[in-house]
């Protein structure tokens, strides 16, 4: 019993950082129909900006006090905003010419993008492992007979916050409406006077900067990355954004922590090697038996 | 008898090819030549999936996974089972075949871009499984000293010219099928597919058979190509079937030229040749001029992706295009072009 318990604070906490990198894959599949496999790499970008900023600051070590909150937040701010850019270069270069070409020739652009960023990022640090530095102080606090360490309640806290900030931008300000309107009808939009590529592009920076916190995140929480980090993470966050069903932000909220209680319990009971092949296998399972995904709408076949 | 063009040209090409590593006379050359065939063979495979029925397939390093093991747990010491080589290439071919039923049956109703995610899935957990069931398979180390295959008493040994002109035979036959497949019936249902799948269901064709028909022979190619290369290796092991392969074979399609043969070929053999050849000969080259530290053959996956980006945004029908592809691939343009000469007419008319 305690071992499911423990395994349930590690998943969630895991779950988080799926959560945020599964929010980027939902936005932009909701609005232009687009698996972004580039996406992943984002996330790993994130890490790798993270760790650029870092080394600015001359951080090394962990940091307590007030100047752990300007850490943290200068840090996670600068990598969002890198990522959110990235993400809106990689739209404006590689997919908007492509928006009405046939659903092949994008998705076959966003994976030579995936290996272009991959092999930018294997440039920049090398093959090997980066160490990323512990910058929180991380106390353990004993609830029972399970432990919670301080990093995992900011995952977890982390995630949750964005998601409503994002939740609330969508559904309240003249810019999500605009981003509901072009989701649902491109065309329609535009004749409403909404400005659709700014609208894709905005779309692309939130998703992108969501990635770059969860890049930060995952930095701090394993404590290391590595160029080809984003592949597994974004092909588990995009099952994830599959299973709460895409399109769906809330879905893609609980997506993430489902995928990542499963891939927790898998690694516990039957070892860390089958987590992957159990994670895709609910993919292809959720993709044949209930493609709308847990909380999504079935989506008509467009003629 | 009366050759058509395309026809001369094939056995013009095959003529060549068979010449070409006597030309050469150089081991390493005739390696390269029999590892570069075996990819042609994948990329006619893949060529049926993603050319023909446009199915986008990212996980096709799996079947070509599945063959190869097919063959190594089926010929050499591992479970001490030697069934001959021309009898298990067909067995390869048939196993792949139906691992791309098992896997098409209940995905292919799925929209595009989620089979495509799906096959991608499927190409990580092959692999996985491979290197996970170390008791069958070898683990990381997998399955080593395949048996090479016998001619009529003639053993293959190490020399890669026998597997290079076999695999040549191979492509022969692969070519052929492909292209009597391609105007079958079931290559015009594919085609139709490709261009618009609910109006092709609407004209009586049967998706979802059509598209496991594809599948299924285009995972037999790589059965194939499984099968010879692995005997040529005399290893299999859970490494040579990543992402990555997938990708390689993919970026070849998208280069020659998706859908059309010749293409293919093309851009099989160019990429091949960038791997093995112009890549380390470039790097030396660099090493010779006094920059040490660049390292082209790095770089290959870089290359492969700005190729599938830039052969996209530019030229998404590929060097050796086929014709009716690139109408498709550029259908927006001309309706845009149609739509602003509508609107010209309506301007000229209210004026």
């Amino acid at each position: 019993m305690e071992v499911l318990l423990q395994q349930l604070v590690n998943g969630l906490s895991l779950g988080g950082i799926y959560a945020l990198i599964a929010l980027g894959y939902t936005m932009v599949y909701g609005i232009i129909e687009l698996i972004n496999f580039a996406h992943g790499d984002v996330y790993t970008l994130g890490t790798f900006f993270s760790l650029a900023i870092l080394t600015l600051l001359g951080v090394t070590g962990i940091v307590t006090g007030p100047a752990l909150i300007v850490v943290v937040a200068v840090t996670i701010l600068g990598a969002m905003i890198l990522c959110g850019l990235t993400g809106v270069i990689i739209e404006r270069l590689a997919y908007r010419r492509l928006r009405h070409a046939p659903k092949l020739a994008p998705l076959i652009t966003a994976i030579g993008m995936s290996f272009i960023l991959e092999n930018i990022m294997l440039y920049w640090h090398g093959p090997s492992p980066i160490p990323f530095p512990q910058v929180l102080p991380n106390p353990e606090f004993a609830l029972g007979a399970i432990t919670i360490q301080a990093k995992q309640v900011m995952v977890i806290v982390l995630a949750v916050v964005l998601m409503i900030v994002l939740q609330s931008f969508v559904m309240n300000t003249r810019l999500g409406k605009a981003m509901r309107a072009t989701a649902q009808d491109k065309d329609a939009a535009q004749l409403m006077g909404i400005d659709i590529n700014t609208t894709i592009a905005l779309t692309f920076l939130i998703g992108s900067a969501l990635a770059g916190a969860a890049g930060f995140v995952s930095g701090v929480y394993y404590g290391s990355t590595w160029f080809f980090n984003g592949f597994a993470a974004g092909l588990k966050a995009f099952t994830a954004a599959v299973l709460g069903g895409i399109g769906n932000l809330a879905g893609a909220m609980l997506g993430g922590f489902l995928i990542g209680l499963i891939e927790a319990m898998t690694t516990q009971f039957f070892g860390d090697q089958w987590a992957n092949i159990m994670v895709f296998s609910i993919l292809v399972l959720v993709l044949i038996f209930r493609p709308s995904g847990l909380l999504g709408e079935s989506l008509p076949n467009k003629v | 008898m009366k050759l058509t063009p395309g026809a001369r040209n094939a056995l013009i090409a095959f003529a060549v090819a068979i010449v070409l590593p006597f030309v050469g006379h150089n081991g390493a050359f005739t390696n390269f030549l029999a590892d570069a065939g075996a990819f042609v063979l994948l990329a006619l495979g893949l060529n049926i999936v993603v050319g023909f029925a446009g199915l986008l397939d990212l996980g096709y390093a799996a079947f070509f996974a599945i063959g190869s093991y097919a063959f190594a747990m089926l010929a050499s010491p591992q479970f001490g089972i030697h069934v001959p080589f021309w009898l298990l290439i067909f067995v390869a071919a048939a196993i792949a075949g139906i691992f791309g039923i098992l896997l098409g049956a209940p995905t292919l109703r799925l929209r595009g871009d989620y089979l495509a995610i799906v096959t991608l899935g499927f190409g990580e957990i092959v692999p996985q499984t491979f290197l996970n069931l170390a008791q069958w398979t070898g683990g990381p180390n997998g399955i080593g000293s395949l048996d090479q295959p016998v001619f009529f008493g003639l053993k293959f040994g190490f020399d890669p010219l026998p597997y290079y002109l076999l695999i040549l035979v191979l492509i022969a036959l692969a070519v052929w099928v492909a292209n009597n497949l391609r105007q079958s019936r079931l290559g015009r249902a594919w085609m139709a597919i490709r261009e618009d799948e609910l109006a092709a269901a609407h004209m009586g064709i049967n998706t979802t058979t059509t598209k496991l028909a594809a599948f299924a022979m285009g995972a037999s190619f790589s059965g194939l190509a499984g099968c010879a290369y692995a005997s040529k290796l005399q290893l299999v092991s859970p490494d040579q079937f990543g992402f990555n392969v997938s990708v390689f074979i993919l970026a070849m399609l998208v280069l020659g030229g998706m859908g059309n043969i010749p293409g293919v070929i093309l851009g099989s053999v160019l990429l091949s040749s960038l791997d093995r050849f112009i890549l380390p000969q470039g790097t030396n080259f660099l090493h010779g001029l006094g920059l040490t530290s660049v390292d082209l053959t790095s770089s290959r996956f870089l290359i492969y992706g700005v190729i599938l980006v830039a052969m996209m945004l530019f030229r998404p029908e590929g060097l050796v295009p086929s014709r009716q592809r690139k109408a498709e691939l550029h259908a927006a343009e001309i309706d845009e072009k149609a739509a602003l000469a509508e609107q010209e007419l309506y301007t000229e008319a209210i004026s």
